[in-house]
């Protein structure tokens, strides 16, 4: 009991993936302001803000809508990637091995974050919020699938293992996945997949800033706004972590291998920050068939190449 | 809270360190962490215009929803109708909030302060805690402006 307490609250949980995922989310920001040919901001700038808006700031709550739900909302947001990032940080780092069909378990923990954003954008009661709802729910029905098939490959390549320690041992003891073609398309695909998990650029029309003002997180303040900064770094930590796991040959931590682990993971944060920074904003429209038309498309290319031993 | 005598075994002497402590963290941490939100009256657009060049990828000073503003720019000159939307929008800010008058018509009303529909500089309607004047300032102006009100020995002028 006081093992898992330790697991979900201090390493891999909470602490740990949020201080990495808050280093990570400087990382993005540092590489942004480097492509923007700006100074950026400093090391600790993501603790800074989630303090601030924590300790400092006060907390507003909508007068319509329901109040509980939207505070609630954001603490469901924490406790779903915490859980997640527990269950794939486990077999990761090699502390325990976890269970047999994790897999599913941390695939439907990995939505509760989007899930809760709309929940909350919903009870704020602001229309604008709720247009940012109705499209991050839109974005949601899309790329799920196409993170389900993207799974779905894996886990044949993997000859049907449906947990994460033996996928990552598979590749251990052979070779990584992403040394052949199904592997390759998959990894692009699940690159599209997190960056619209993520709402980073392309992918960012639930909250887009300069349209709709935040969308989902407007009437967010204080405290609540604090919980949902600390989930995006936890999510952005995490899911470079999972993929990683799934298509990268995991971590082996000893010796040069924990630099390898570092830079496997600064360097899809890398690709995903690139791929922000040059890419507008896509409709709402575009997103939906670019992942239920070409991504599903590529998924399933991906899926059969890897059948037949591609 | 006044600073308790210090000897061995007095706790409130310890308290009042931790709560100074406390205290000082959080200010440091709203300084070292401004969103900005910007407020346009009646302007002739120039100086809303300096201000959007702080939004440009050059600078990127400013947030999209005043839920999660700490700094609130007004410019331009607040006549009747303004200034309801601008007390509406001070009471939607979460506080601690700084407010900050831009440009000559935001801090004393400029060539407007003597019409019909004037209703005050920024400062009559709603606590202003730095004026940074110019017809527009420039982003540079704004920003040095900004650094000065969060470095000054009490960025909170006003009781709250």
């Amino acid at each position: 009991m006081a093992v898992n307490l330790f697991y979900f609250l201090v390493f891999p949980g909470l602490l740990f993936s949020a201080v990495v995922g808050a280093l990570l989310s400087w990382f993005d920001r540092k590489i942004t302001a480097r492509v923007q040919f700006r100074k950026g901001p400093p090391l600790l700038q993501p603790f800074y803000d989630f303090f601030k808006l924590l300790l400092v700031k006060e907390t507003i709550l909508p007068k319509q809508g329901s109040p509980v739900v939207f505070l609630l909302a954001p603490v469901f947001a924490v406790f779903g990637a915490t859980t997640a990032a527990v269950l794939i940080l486990l077999p990761l780092l090699n502390i325990s091995s976890g269970f047999r069909g994790d897999l599913i378990v941390i695939f439907y923990l990995l939505t509760i974050p989007s899930f809760s954003y709309v929940i909350g954008s919903l009870a704020s009661g602001n229309p604008l919020a709720a247009v940012g709802g109705s499209r991050e729910m839109k974005l949601i029905l899309s790329y799920e699938s196409t993170f389900l098939l993207v799974i779905a490959g894996v886990i044949i390549k993997a000859s049907q293992y449906f947990d994460l320690n033996s996928i990552i041992t598979i590749q251990h003891n052979s070779r990584p996945f992403i040394e052949s073609v199904s592997g390759v398309i998959l990894f692009i695909v699940a690159i599209f997949c997190i960056q619209a998990k993520l709402g980073l650029v392309p992918f960012d029309m639930a909250e887009a800033e300069t349209e709709i003002t935040e969308g989902t997180f407007i009437e967010y303040s204080g405290a609540p706004y604090a919980l949902i900064k600390l989930t995006k770094y936890i999510m952005l930590f995490i899911l470079p972590a999972f993929l990683t796991a799934l298509l990268l040959n995991g971590f082996v931590l000893k010796g040069i291998g924990i630099l390898w682990a570092a830079l496997k993971i600064l360097g899809i944060v890398l690709l995903l920050t690139l791929i922000r920074n040059t890419n507008p904003r896509l409709k709402i429209k575009q997103a939906v068939s670019f992942f239920l038309v070409w991504m599903n498309l590529l998924a399933i290319l991906a899926i059969v190449l890897a059948y037949f031993g591609y | 809270m006044d600073e308790p005598a210090c000897y061995s075994g007095n706790s409130s002497c310890i308290f009042w360190i931790l709560k100074n402590r406390y205290v000082g963290f959080k200010s440091f941490c709203f300084k070292k962490s401004l969103w900005v939100f910007h407020f346009g009256g009646a302007s002739c657009n120039n100086c809303d215009i300096e201000i959007l060049d702080c939004l440009t990828p050059r600078y990127d000073l400013l947030v999209g929803s005043i839920r999660h503003a700490d700094v609130l720019l007004v410019n331009g000159s607040i006549n009747m109708r303004d200034r309801d939307r601008l007390i509406e929008i001070y009471n939607q800010a979460p506080k601690p909030i700084l407010v900050v008058a831009i440009g000559a018509c935001g801090c004393t009303g400029g060539i407007f302060a003597e019409g019909n529909t004037f209703a005050g500089p920024v400062d009559k309607i709603i606590p202003v805690d730095a004026y940074i004047p110019g017809c527009p300032p420039k982003p540079e102006a704004i920003i040095a402006g900004l650094v000065k009100l969060v470095n000054s020995s009490n960025p909170f002028k006003r009781d709250k």
